[in-house]
């Protein structure tokens, strides 16, 4: 089963058209990332996946529960980390993560061996009682994926989350989320404007104008002359819908980023 | 139901801790009350006369008179500011992330919505505790008696406020909701003068302070501190609280705020 089925969603604010007919899944287990210029769509997308807004057209499947049918079930298979930061800056990490389980209605208890588990997994035991004001950005992240993936949930949306951070900080948190997919089976939708966030085995969805303009693997899509000449072509070239054929679209670039030797 | 007890718990519990973390949003909910208490009601005492009027049972000071309209304005702040927040705020994150708990949304905001108005009742009682030391001394067993009557306009006017942010565009800032709302819903009360004075002025200005809710949840709370029970005030409230809030909860919608700025 799929982690993440979007089937024709549509969404208009007033008379602009936001998104059109967008549809794509994420298999279980899959590192997506889902890529746009400012503008295309991309918070929109989130804030319907993550049920902020109603659906106007189509439907979205979290681990196979349908947002319009089964809100509350597809909502308990989602984590979310939103662009801008939504933790308490004034209460400590703990307390923060404790009010996330208690919005998903877990036990103290469960909630506090839960919250043991994912600030190991963090490495951010020590900064428990820290209060986040006094976090840099990168740990102000972590905390974030770590409050996200307290209920367990199949799938974790972040969206844009490296924004603001300092390079070895993007590049780290990153990397962080692709061992928890490896690891752990987790699905992860990430969405950025940043191509070197993108490795050659992802899975891509290229948004723009509402559109979703490709999908398929990052080095079909990138082809023989990288990823930011495709992205070039799709994005601003023209926007034809493709998929990818494993000629990739561009003619010059620089090529993606290329780490699988670096996987399992 | 134990989730239910989990999340509400949880929710009351973040806005405790804000409450108890951000101090200087505590006293500042304390100044403007304070300065209506220490300085407008020492100016006005010798123009307002006061006569004998319930639930009290002799001639009163000004102060003593103002003070349960003052600690309804404290609820009326904080209830509008709160409500404003949960519709406007929501791009800037508490709000999605409450959205994002899988129970059922109305729950949610109700939840919210009390959370809110419990921490109103702690600045409220803060203020009621200079006052005392300023020489308004409601009864002790009033002070305990005021606090289902605080609860209650609490609620109401968090609903209220909720309830008129979700409709009203022109409500997007708190300036908005300070002309349009607040001051009306402050002023045509029972907050500040008898309505028996405003009627001596203006028949149609009574009519407007007496049908105005605010005016009941005033009265509701004075009498309440004097050991006494109003139950027009009581029943008018309750089943406005009722009423806004279900109505809130139905015109909530977050992408109406989205739909308004993008139209």
């Amino acid at each position: 089963m799929s982690a993440l089925e979007v089937e024709d969603v549509g969404f208009s604010y007033g008379a602009r058209r936001a998104l059109d007919g967008v549809g794509f899944s994420v298999p279980a287990g899959h590192f997506c990332a889902l890529l746009g210029p400012n503008g295309a769509g991309k918070s929109t997308l989130i804030a319907l996946l993550s049920r902020l807004y109603d659906l106007q057209q189509g439907d979205i499947r979290v681990a196979g529960h349908s947002l319009r049918q089964q809100p509350r079930l597809a909502l308990r298979q989602l984590g979310v980390v939103f662009q801008q930061s939504t933790l308490d800056l004034d209460l400590s990490v703990e307390q923060n993560l404790r009010y996330h389980a208690a919005l998903h209605g877990m036990p103290r208890q469960l909630a506090a061996a839960r919250i043991d588990e994912e600030l190991a997994r963090q490495n951010l035991g020590e900064r428990r009682r820290d209060p986040v004001r006094a976090l840099n950005g990168g740990h102000r992240r972590r905390v974030e994926i770590a409050r996200a993936l307290l209920h367990r949930p199949r799938l974790l949306l972040l969206d844009e989350a490296s924004a603001g951070l300092d390079p070895a900080s993007r590049l780290a948190l990153n990397r962080h989320v692709r061992a928890l997919c490896r690891e752990q089976g987790l699905s992860v939708l990430w969405t950025t404007h940043l191509l070197d966030e993108v490795e050659a085995d992802d899975d891509l969805l290229v948004l723009h104008q509402g559109q979703l303009v490709t999908h398929g693997s990052a080095h079909e899509i990138a082809g023989q002359n990288g990823l930011a000449e495709a992205f070039h072509a799709l994005t601003v070239g023209g926007a034809a819908r493709t998929t990818a054929t494993g000629d990739g679209v561009g003619a010059h670039g620089a090529p993606y980023k290329d780490s699988s030797a670096g996987r399992p | 139901m134990n989730a239910y007890w989990e999340c509400l718990r949880g929710i009351v519990l973040r806005e405790w801790l804000r409450f108890v973390l951000q101090r200087s949003r505590f006293l500042s909910a304390l100044v403007r009350p304070l300065l209506w208490l220490l300085v407008f009601a020492a100016g006005f005492r010798a123009a307002l006369g006061i006569a004998i009027i319930a639930p009290y049972d002799t001639y009163i000071t000004y102060e003593t008179y103002i003070v349960p309209g003052l600690a309804c304005m404290i609820l009326l702040f904080n209830g509008m500011q709160g409500s404003l927040s949960m519709v406007y705020d929501r791009e800037m994150g508490s709000m999605r992330v409450l959205l994002t708990s899988p129970l059922p949304r109305a729950f949610l905001l109700a939840a919210k919505l009390l959370a809110t108005a419990l921490v109103s009742l702690l600045q409220v009682y803060a203020f009621l505790a200079i006052a005392w030391l300023y020489g308004v001394q409601p009864p002790a067993w009033g002070l305990l008696a005021a606090l289902p009557a605080l609860l209650l306009a609490a609620l109401l006017l968090s609903a209220l406020g909720l309830l008129l942010s979700n409709g009203i565009r022109q409500l997007e800032n708190f300036a908005g909701v300070m002309n349009f709302v607040i001051f009306p819903l402050f002023f045509l009360s029972s907050a500040l003068y008898p309505l028996w004075k405003m009627r001596e002025s203006s028949e149609w200005l009574y009519w407007l302070c007496a049908l105005n809710p605010f005016s009941h949840a005033v009265e509701l709370v004075r009498f309440a501190l004097y050991e006494r029970f109003n139950p027009l005030a009581f029943a008018v409230c309750l089943g406005l609280t009722a009423l806004f809030a279900l109505l809130a909860v139905l015109s909530f919608n977050p992408q109406h705020a989205a739909l308004r700025k993008a139209g």
